[in-house]
């Protein structure tokens, strides 16, 4: 993969930036708990805040219309099931990464998505950033919005809340950078003219206009780990998920936006 | 799945008052100068025309380029004369034809 110049330019600003603050800084306190969104552009906030203006919510219509489809040889579809999303689909986003029984780990929503998807419907999994899968997390999380972020905190969670903690934190990549070097200790400065907000997965998928389309947390999360020039995480692996859990309790209270527009 | 549109037109509306009508339609619009992980060209595929009518008659056209990015937003605006039907159609690349209606009431 070739990295664009104007990419690269950021990162050697990145290690200039970082070598100079050691220290690691606290987590962020609640008061100063800030969406993405605020470190936007007027414009695209605005195309998020218009309906009729934000491209991720054509996805929202696909997904309402894959809600209803019948799958699989059980020819079920989530509405089988589920009924109508906007009562029983309401704040459940706000709830993943939720610890799975079975599985004995935390899923997110795309996995559970296809844990329903094979052992409800006994249809094929969905590919990771399918548009079919995006389209069904993007509807699922829709019924959300506005709910604060809430992931459990207890005895079953805690563990992989510390591992994607430790994820987080550790210094890792040719740049020998941690997550937290820029998002713990550096929001709100700029990265080469670009603000680095406090990186809260509130409004995922999200519709990237890098990206052209909609996007994972997953998705993204690759996105930063090549940009440390660290090896990213394969989709669906145990470190990811333990990271999106962690980064949704580290932005616990925040609102739910998607589908949210990023530049 | 086929495209999917969205449009907004203000309901209801007085005669003679200007409104703003908005129209997002999901297409790759994929330039014909990218290339692909195999070395070759992604062929062209966009919208190349969008137009709209109300009550039959035209009131807005676009002409689309390959520099336009995915799913093209479009938003004009038109004088409220009366009642009826807005009528919006997109036609592209590789035979995508795509059309959509919104009511409008005047009073």
């Amino acid at each position: 993969m070739i990295l664009p110049r104007r990419f690269c330019g950021w990162l050697t600003a990145a290690a200039t930036l970082l070598a100079s603050s050691v220290a690691a800084a606290a987590d962020i306190p609640a008061a100063e708990r800030r969406s993405g969104y605020e470190f936007m552009g007027r414009e695209t906030r605005a195309m998020q805040d218009d309906d009729a203006a934000n491209p991720g919510m054509l996805s929202v219509l696909d997904g309402e219309a894959l809600w209803r489809r019948a799958e699989g040889p059980a020819g079920k579809s989530c509405a089988s099931c589920h009924g109508e999303a906007h009562a029983s689909m309401r704040s459940v986003a706000a709830r993943y990464p939720a610890f799975d029984t079975a599985r004995g780990r935390p899923v997110d929503l795309e996995g559970r998505i296809n844990l329903c998807r094979t052992e409800r419907q006994e249809g094929p999994a969905l590919a990771y950033e399918s548009r079919e899968l995006l389209a069904l997390t993007a509807y699922v999380a829709y019924q959300s919005r506005g709910q604060p972020i809430a992931v459990a905190e207890d005895p079953k969670t805690r563990p992989f809340l510390a591992a994607g903690r430790e994820i987080f934190e550790r210094r890792q990549g040719q740049l020998n950078l941690s997550c937290a070097q820029c998002h713990d200790d550096n929001w709100g400065q700029r990265l080469a003219g670009v603000p680095i907000p406090q990186a809260h997965p509130t409004g995922y998928p999200v519709y990237r206009l890098e990206w052209q389309s909609l996007g994972s947390l997953q998705r993204r999360l690759r996105n930063c780990f090549v940009g440390m020039r660290a090896e990213p995480y394969p989709n669906d692996a145990p470190e990811i998920v333990e990271l999106e859990l962690y980064l949704a309790w580290r932005a616990r209270g925040l609102p739910i936006e998607t589908p949210a527009v990023r530049p | 799945m086929t495209a999917r549109a969205l449009i907004s037109v203000p309901p209801k509306t007085k005669r003679g008052e200007v409104v703003e009508i908005k129209a997002l339609i999901s297409h790759p619009m994929e330039s014909g100068y990218r290339v692909g992980p195999n070395g070759t060209r992604i062929p062209r595929d966009i919208i190349r025309e969008f137009a709209c009518t109300y009550n039959g008659e035209e009131i807005f056209r676009a002409e689309l380029s390959p520099a336009i990015a995915a799913n093209p937003f479009l938003s004009f605006c038109t004088i409220a004369t009366e009642s009826g039907t807005l009528a919006f159609r997109w036609s592209g690349d590789n035979g995508f034809a795509a059309t959509e209606t919104a009511e409008i009431t005047v009073e």
